[in-house]
Order: structure tokens, then sequence, then C-alpha cells
């Protein structure tokens, strides 16, 4: 780990690295070796989206850029700060990275509203007026400010989806995770989260996401990673990546999903 | 289809008569009726019995002239007003918590007007072969001030809808206001609190150890799920033990073990002995329930909570206690409920609440073998308790559960389309 990395970011080479992760690897409790040490910098501003089959570690991978999965060997570091298990610092990186789920996991007993204001509210200490004012905002980019005063419950997937954005970008962060935001959403409502993640990418936000959307990588990335087995097996631009994958292993998995 | 409309076709309408009904959920098969004529049978043996003996050979004469000792014991006739006084700081309550919480709802439609009628009447004549004219006055102006006091609630709700998380605080006051009014804290002659007996005893000790024993199960209930060794395995050590213990040794143990064990200067109260047994063992189970309730929070709402950047603490308080205590509503009610008829257990370990107050009474020579008479009433009186605790938490219930349904309304879906 002490030899230096050779970095493969030709894009936006110039453009200071907000995401630096050096060999991450992980095992699972029963010693599965999910992540065989996985390094990949995102720059400011970038639009990285990874793919991989089921089960290659991608999804893990992204969810220990904010501690939710917590890694066994490597460095990961956020906007400046060291990942480790001081508490302050996990509680400091939170803040600055905001999360969407697959399942959306909004808080039922709460309203939209209040689900996006909570945060701010407990953790950035602002006051109601300010906190309620930049949910309202955001609903209203996301478009679901008629819908502020009901449960989640009461929305469709997509709606509730597109509250889930909301509420992780509340808290400002500088970068924001999608692990496949779209996968648990009926067909037809794809696009309406697809659209609020374009309109988020253009506005500068560094975003990496999860995703088997290959219309949004093409569209929106700036760069696509292939993860297989717990590695990373290519990373290239979206022209390249699609037209003409260098590995073996990005071929087979596109052969797979694009039929 | 030149219809843009969506036909619609009502559904087949039931039969409602009540000789269809009987037909099909009474008599449907030979099996079914079989059933049916046994249970009349048994039903209608059990009830002739029973109502003939209350009203032919029961002497009921033992509870009217003993209904102040069984109601609330031996405390001084003279600071009774005390007992009313405190009677009407909690119904006055009652009445606004249900204005507060049915702000947005009508208070008494026509059925619930009727059933208040009922149950006032029936208060008022049970009362009248009980007790005299005055506490009859005052237990009717005491259902008014219920009634008033929902409707001054409701219109305070209606201005101040945020009122309604304010209302256990206002209870725990209430709480406390009227003890130091029983106990004569307030408006001197106090009276010692091992002098409580009767109903009066019973509803302390369950009102007590209700709400002690809630927050502290709660929290084994975390503590059983705590990431530190320490304090998950002396969790899992207290709730197993004690759930390994009847409850009647807990109660023996309070009263004759502890003043042992505790060095000399410090003296408790039996009645204090009695709660702290009765809290000790309900935190144990009510922690299970709790635990279950834990267990039904999807491990999603943590990881949002934590990606928000939530510390441990407000994960907890803000997003999976919520969850958890709504889901276990009903078991925790019945919880309550058991621990509200267990406090009858005191009698074993010498208190004369309730139940020992009724063997008092059956210990005179005067009313000597009226056993079926007095616990017959005393069994009432639980009924009457646990089932309003019950209804409580059915309209707890759903309360909760309209306000927020999980099932998506038409208009919704429709605009989600």
């Amino acid at each position: 780990m002490t030899q230096p990395q050779i970095e493969t970011t030709d894009t936006k080479a110039s453009a200071e690295p907000i995401i630096t992760a050096k060999n991450v690897e992980k095992w699972y409790d029963n010693n599965f070796h999910v992540l065989k040490g996985v390094s990949l910098t995102v720059t400011k501003g970038e639009v990285v989206v990874v793919m991989g089959p089921s089960g290659s570690g991608k999804s893990t991978f992204i969810r220990t850029f904010n501690a939710l999965e917590p890694y066994q060997k490597g460095s990961i570091e956020i906007d400046g700060i060291q990942l480790s298990h001081d508490l302050k610092n996990i509680d400091a990186i939170r803040r600055e990275v905001g999360m969407v789920f697959q399942q959306f996991n909004l808080f039922p007993h709460l309203t939209v509203l209040q689900n996006v204001t909570l945060a701010p509210k407990w953790v950035r200490r602002w006051p109601k007026a300010k906190a309620e004012e930049v949910a309202m905002q955001l609903l209203e980019r996301v478009g679901i400010l008629n819908q502020a005063n009901k449960f989640p419950g009461q929305l469709s997937g997509g709606q509730q989806q597109r509250v889930a954005i909301a509420r992780a970008l509340a808290m400002q962060p500088k970068v924001m995770l999608f692990d496949e935001p779209t996968s648990a959403l009926d067909p037809e409502m794809v696009r309406e989260v697809l659209d609020v993640m374009r309109t988020l990418a253009s506005s500068g936000m560094t975003m990496v996401c999860v995703t088997h959307e290959v219309g949004f990588a093409r569209e929106v990335a700036d760069r696509v990673v292939l993860m297989a087995d717990g590695l990373l097996v290519e990373e290239a631009t979206p022209a390249e990546f699609f037209s003409n994958p260098k590995e073996e292993r990005s071929k087979k998995f596109l052969s797979q999903i694009l039929h | 289809m030149t219809t843009t409309t969506p036909q619609f076709s009502a559904p087949p309408t039931r039969q409602t008569s009540i000789s269809a009904w009987a037909k099909k959920n009474l008599f449907g098969d030979w099996f079914n009726t079989l059933l049916t004529i046994v249970s009349v049978l048994v039903l209608g043996w059990v009830l002739t019995t029973l109502l003939s003996w209350a009203f032919t050979s029961a002497r009921w004469d033992v509870i009217p002239s003993n209904f102040k000792l069984l109601m609330v014991g031996r405390y001084p006739v003279n600071l009774l007003w005390r007992i009313w006084l405190s009677l009407a700081v909690i119904m006055g309550l009652g009445g606004f918590s249900w204005g507060v919480l049915s702000r947005d709802t009508r208070l008494l439609d026509r059925r619930g007007l009727i059933m208040l009628g009922i149950l006032s009447a029936t208060l008022v004549l049970v009362l009248a072969l009980l007790t005299d004219p005055v506490s009859i006055a005052i237990s009717l102006g005491l259902i008014i001030l219920l009634v008033g006091m929902a409707f001054v609630g409701q219109q305070i709700g209606r201005v101040q809808p945020q009122l309604g998380t304010w209302l256990p605080l206002l209870w725990l006051f209430g709480f406390i206001v009227s003890y130091a009014l029983v106990r004569g804290l307030i408006f001197g002659a106090p009276v010692r609190l091992d002098d409580f007996s009767g109903l009066l005893l019973t509803l302390f000790a369950a009102v007590v150890s209700i709400v002690l024993s809630f927050p502290l199960g709660v929290l084994l209930a975390l503590g059983r799920r705590s990431e530190l060794p320490i304090i998950r395995w002396l969790s899992v050590i207290y709730i197993e033990v004690i759930r390994g213990l009847p409850l009647i040794t807990i109660l023996f143990a309070s009263q004759l073990l502890v003043p042992l064990a505790l060095p000399g200067y410090i003296r408790t109260g039996r009645v204090v002995r009695a709660l702290v047994g009765l809290t000790l063992f309900s935190a144990a189970y009510l922690a299970e329930n709790v635990r279950g309730g834990l267990q039904a929070v999807p491990r999603g709402q943590t990881e949002a909570a934590k990606a928000l950047g939530m510390n441990p603490v407000l994960t907890t308080s803000l997003i999976v206690l919520p969850q958890a205590l709504k889901a276990v509503i009903p078991t925790i009610v019945g919880q309550f409920i058991s621990l509200f008829k267990d406090t009858s257990l005191l009698t074993i370990v010498g208190f004369a609440e309730l139940l020992g107050m009724g063997q008092t009474v059956l210990a005179n020579p005067e009313y000597l073998g009226r056993n079926g008479e007095v616990l017959l009433f005393i069994g009432l009186i639980y009924f009457l308790c646990c089932s309003a605790m019950s209804w409580a938490s059915r309209r707890l219930e759903k309360q909760l559960g309209t306000a927020r349904p999980t099932v998506l309304p038409p208009d919704v879906a429709g605009e989600a389309a």
C-alpha cells in the first residue's frame, strides 16, 4: 500500500479529488472477501456510474464511503477527511455525503416535509424556519411541493424516491451517493427519478451512482466503472465503455444487459 | 369503446335479514347447528343460575354498607373532598386530552352521545343503589366537567395543534398534582402512603408502576440491543432473571428481604417497596415487548438516519422508537392490563387494596359468607377498569392508524400514473 497509485483519471485531471479510495478491502462476517482492493478517485463535480453484475460488491463499495459498511484494509478520504473508526470523523463525513437508497427508506411516521427537515434541524441545528424554507425549495425542485404534508405511504414509488433525494440534498452535501435508486421502481416511474438526477448532475453536484440505467450512464456520466467479483475491472468514459470496452469481463457484462 | 368514463358495477347486494343471517351463521350445517344448540343451552344454564342467585338468594346489602371502604379504604372521611378534587383534575385532563386528540373530528356523533347518555344513566343508577345523593351529584358534575373540558380542549387544540405532543407531560403534571392532593401535601393534614387502601391503593399502585415501568422497559429493550457487551449482558441477565421468577416471590422479596438488605438508616414504606417490586417485574416483560417492536423496524431506517449524519441517540429517539412503540401498542397495553390485575397479588403480602379490602369485609362476622356478592362486585370493577384500558388502546391505535395510512388512496395513485 505504500507504493504510489497510478491514477487513471485523465478527465478533469486538474480538478481536485473529493473522494479518494485506495485499495479498499472488505470481508463479511462469514469471511467472504467482498472487496478485494478497490481504488477509485472522484473529483469535484464529476458523475461516476458504477456498474456490474449483482454480487460484484458495487453497492458495498459505495456504502463504505459514508461508513454504512466498515472495511478492513485500505483507506478512504472524503473532502480531506480521513474515514477512520473515529466516530467524530464518521459523523463529519456523513454530513457531507448524501445517500439515496434502493428502497427509499423514508421515515414512514413523518410527513414528507418532516422527512426533509429532520436532519437539518437536529444535525445541522438550523432553526425550523430555515430548514422548512430550504426543504420547500428542494421539494419544488423535485416536483413534490404539493405533497409536502402527506405521509410517505400516500405517495407513489417515484414520488417517494424524489422525496428521498430532496431529503439527502437538504443537508447540503458535497457528494451524493445513489445506490440503485431506480431498481425498486415500477417501469413508468423510473424516468421521473432519472430526470431529477439529471438536473442534479447538470447543477454540478458530485455524484456516484450504482445503476443499471445505460441511457442515464451514457448521457450523464463522466466516467463509467465496472466492478466484478470485488474488483474494479474497467474504468472509461461512457462512449468508450459502451461502444469499445477493453476488458473481456466488460464485454460479457454489456452483452448481458444490452441483450 | 365510445365512452371515456369507466363503467362501474355495484357489488351484489347482500342479504341482511336476521333469519337469513341466522341460517347462514348459526345453522349452516349439522355441526354448526349442534354447536349453536349446545352453546345456547350452556349459556342459558349459566345465566339463569347466576341471575336467579343474584336476584333471590344474594344479599347485596354488603356492598352499599362497605362501598366507601372498598373504594377509598380507611381514608379519613372528613378529607374525602381531596379525593373528589383529584378525581376532578383527572377527569378534566381526560376530557381535555379527548378534545385535543379529536380536534379534527366531531367530538360526539349521535352514537357517541347515546353511549354517553347510557353510561351516565347507568352510573347514576348504580351509584343510587350504592351511595349517598351528594356523591351522585358530584359524579354527575364530574361527567359534565369531562365533556365540557373536551369541548374546551377541542377549541384550544384547533388553535394550537402542537399541543398534542405536550399531553403526556400534562398528564405527568396532573398525576403529581392529584397525588399531592390525595396525600395532603398541598392542603395540610397529610395521609401516609402506607394508609392507602381499597380501590384507591389498587389504582395508585397500578398507575405508578405503569408510568415507571414504561421508561425502564424501553431502556432495558435498548440495552439488550446495545453494542456495548456489558450493557447488553446486564440487560439480558436482568430481563431473564425477572421473567424466571413469579411476581409473588418478587413481592415477598421486596417486602421481606429489601429491609434486611438495606442499611438500618434507610427506611422505605411498605407501599413504596411493593411499587418497586411491581415496577421491576413489569419492566422486564415490557422490555421484551418493546424489543419485538424494535426488531420490526427495518434496517433501512437506521441506515437512512445514519446516512443523514444522525448520531445513535437521535436515530433511536426520532426514528426507531416512535415506529417500534407504535407497532407494539396492543401488546404494551395488554401488559399494562395484566399489571393492573396483578396488583391484586398485593393482598397476599398483606395489603388491603381492592381485593384485600374485600377480604377484610368478608372477615367481618356481620358479613360472613357473602363471598359471592363481594367477589362478583370486585370482579366487576376490575373488568370495568380493564375494558376501559383496552378501549382506550383501540382508540389510540385507530388515531395513529388513520392519520398515517399505508395504502395508496385512489386519487394519489391516479395522479402518480
